[in-house]
C-alpha cells in the first residue's frame, strides 16, 4: 500500500493542506560524449529534455546537475549558461543528471484549484441525473481518490493502483481533520491548516495504512 | 451493466462522431457546446495527470468514476481520443474501445475513401457497424427504447 500524498481542498478550491509521503525520487546520472544525443529544450527556468529516451531518462525529465554541480534554472553554478557548456565538444566527456521534475507548492495550488472544475464538470456531463464528481481517477502510474463532504470540503489522496477500501482511509482522514483541524481554537476556516497534531495524527494514519493495510484499521485507529 | 454514449475526437479537438443509447440526462448544452465542454476537461485532466503522477506516465489517464457513471478514455498514438461513458461496474471497457478503434474506426473510417481526414463523420456502414459493436458487447446491458 502506497499513498503518495494527501491533500485537502477548501470549499472554495484553494488548498489548504498537503502532505508528500514516499514520492519516490527519480534521478538518473550518465556520462555523455560530444555530440548530445538527447535534444534538450532550453528555457530560462529550465533544462527540460524535448526528445529521445535512455537509460531511464525521460521527455520532460528536468537537467538538475553538470558534472557533479548543481543547475540553477538554466545557468551553472558558477553563472556559466547550460546551453554554451553543452555545445562546445572540449567540455565533453561530460556527467549530465536528469531528475523528474518535483512540484512546487506553487503548482500544487495551481492543480488543486485545477481539480475543481473537473469535479464539477464531471457531474455535470454526467449521462446519468443526480450524478456526485469525480471519486476515483485512474491513470497507469496512480489512482486518485476524492471524497467531498456535505460541507463541500474535498480530501484527496493519490495512491498506487489497485488498491480496494480508499474510502475508508479517506473518512479516517475527515475524521481527523473534524478532529484535530477544527476543534484547533487557532484554526479558522478555509485557511491552510497549520495543527502540529493534525500533522502528527495524519502522518501516523498514512504509516499504519502503508505497513498493515487497511483491513484493521477499524481497531488500530483507536490507537493513533 | 450499460453503456450510455460515445465521443470520438480528433487530435485537434473536433468532435469526429458522437453516439448515444442509454442516456437518460442531457446537459442541457448543445451537443457542439457539450463536445468542447467534455475536450476542455479532458486536456485539463491529461495535464493534470502528467503532473501530479508520481512516475513517468505511460498512457497516462485511464478512466474516472463518480456515483452514478464512469468515462472510460483511449488515446491513440496519433491523437485520436475515444470517450466512452458507461455505468460504474462495467469492466474490460478498455478492450472494447481498442476493437472500437481497430475493428470500426481503422476499417469503416480509415479505408472509407469518402472520408474527407479532419471532418465528422457521416458513413452509415461506420454507425450501422460501431451500433452492432456495441450491442453485442457484454457491457450493453438494459434496453432503453
Amino acid at each position: 500500500m502506497i499513498i503518495y500524498g494527501v491533500y485537502i481542498v477548501s470549499k472554495s478550491g484553494g488548498l489548504i493542506f498537503n502532505l508528500d509521503n514516499n514520492v519516490p525520487r527519480i534521478e538518473h546520472e550518465k556520462t555523455f560524449t560530444y555530440p548530445l544525443d538527447l535534444m534538450l529544450d532550453y528555457n530560462p527556468k529550465k533544462v527540460t529534455v524535448a526528445f529521445n529516451r535512455k537509460d531511464g531518462i525521460n521527455v520532460g525529465h528536468v537537467l538538475v546537475a553538470v558534472n557533479g554541480g548543481p543547475v540553477n534554472g538554466a545557468t551553472l553554478e558558477d553563472g556559466r549558461d547550460v546551453k554554451t557548456v553543452l555545445e562546445s565538444a572540449e567540455n565533453y566527456p561530460i556527467n549530465l543528471k536528469f531528475s523528474r521534475p518535483k512540484m512546487t507548492t506553487n503548482e500544487k495550488i495551481f492543480l488543486a484549484s485545477m481539480f475543481y472544475p473537473l469535479f464539477a464538470i464531471a457531474s455535470q456531463l454526467s449521462p446519468e441525473p443526480k450524478s456526485s464528481g469525480i471519486e476515483v481517477l485512474e491513470a497507469d502510474t496512480f489512482t486518485l481518490h476524492c471524497f467531498q463532504t456535505l460541507t463541500g470540503v474535498k480530501f484527496i489522496v493519490i495512491s498506487e493502483t489497485g488498491l480496494n477500501g480508499m474510502d475508508i482511509v479517506l473518512r479516517k482522514i475527515y475524521e481527523l481533520y473534524s478532529d484535530y483541524a477544527l476543534k484547533n481554537p487557532f484554526y479558522s476556516l478555509e485557511m491552510p491548516i497549520r495543527c502540529e497534531l493534525f500533522d502528527n495524527k495524519l502522518q501516523a494514519l498514512l504509516d499504519l495504512v502503508e505497513k498493515t493495510g487497511i483491513n484493521n484499521l477499524e481497531k488500530l485507529v483507536e490507537f493513533i | 451493466m450499460k453503456i450510455f454514449n460515445l465521443y470520438i475526437f480528433d487530435k485537434l479537438g473536433t468532435l469526429m462522431y458522437y453516439a448515444e443509447w442509454n442516456r437518460t440526462k442531457k446537459s442541457g448544452l448543445t451537443q457542439e457546446e457539450e463536445a468542447k465542454l467534455t475536450y476542455g476537461m479532458l486536456s485539463s485532466i491529461k495535464s493534470f495527470v502528467s503532473k501530479i503522477s508520481p512516475h513517468d506516465p505511460r498512457e497516462g489517464f485511464l478512466f474516472y468514476k463518480t456515483n452514478k457513471y464512469a468515462l472510460h478514455y483511449l488515446e491513440t498514438p496519433s491523437g485520436l481520443k475515444f470517450v466512452l461513458n458507461t455505468d460504474v461496474n462495467a469492466v474490460n471497457v478498455k478492450e472494447l474501445l481498442q476493437q472500437i478503434y481497430s475493428k470500426i474506426w481503422v476499417e469503416y473510417v480509415v479505408r472509407d475513401p469518402l472520408w474527407n481526414p479532419g471532418t465528422p463523420v457521416t458513413s452509415d456502414l461506420f454507425q450501422t457497424k460501431l451500433d452492432e459493436l456495441i450491442r453485442q458487447s457484454p457491457i450493453f446491458g438494459i434496453r432503453n427504447i
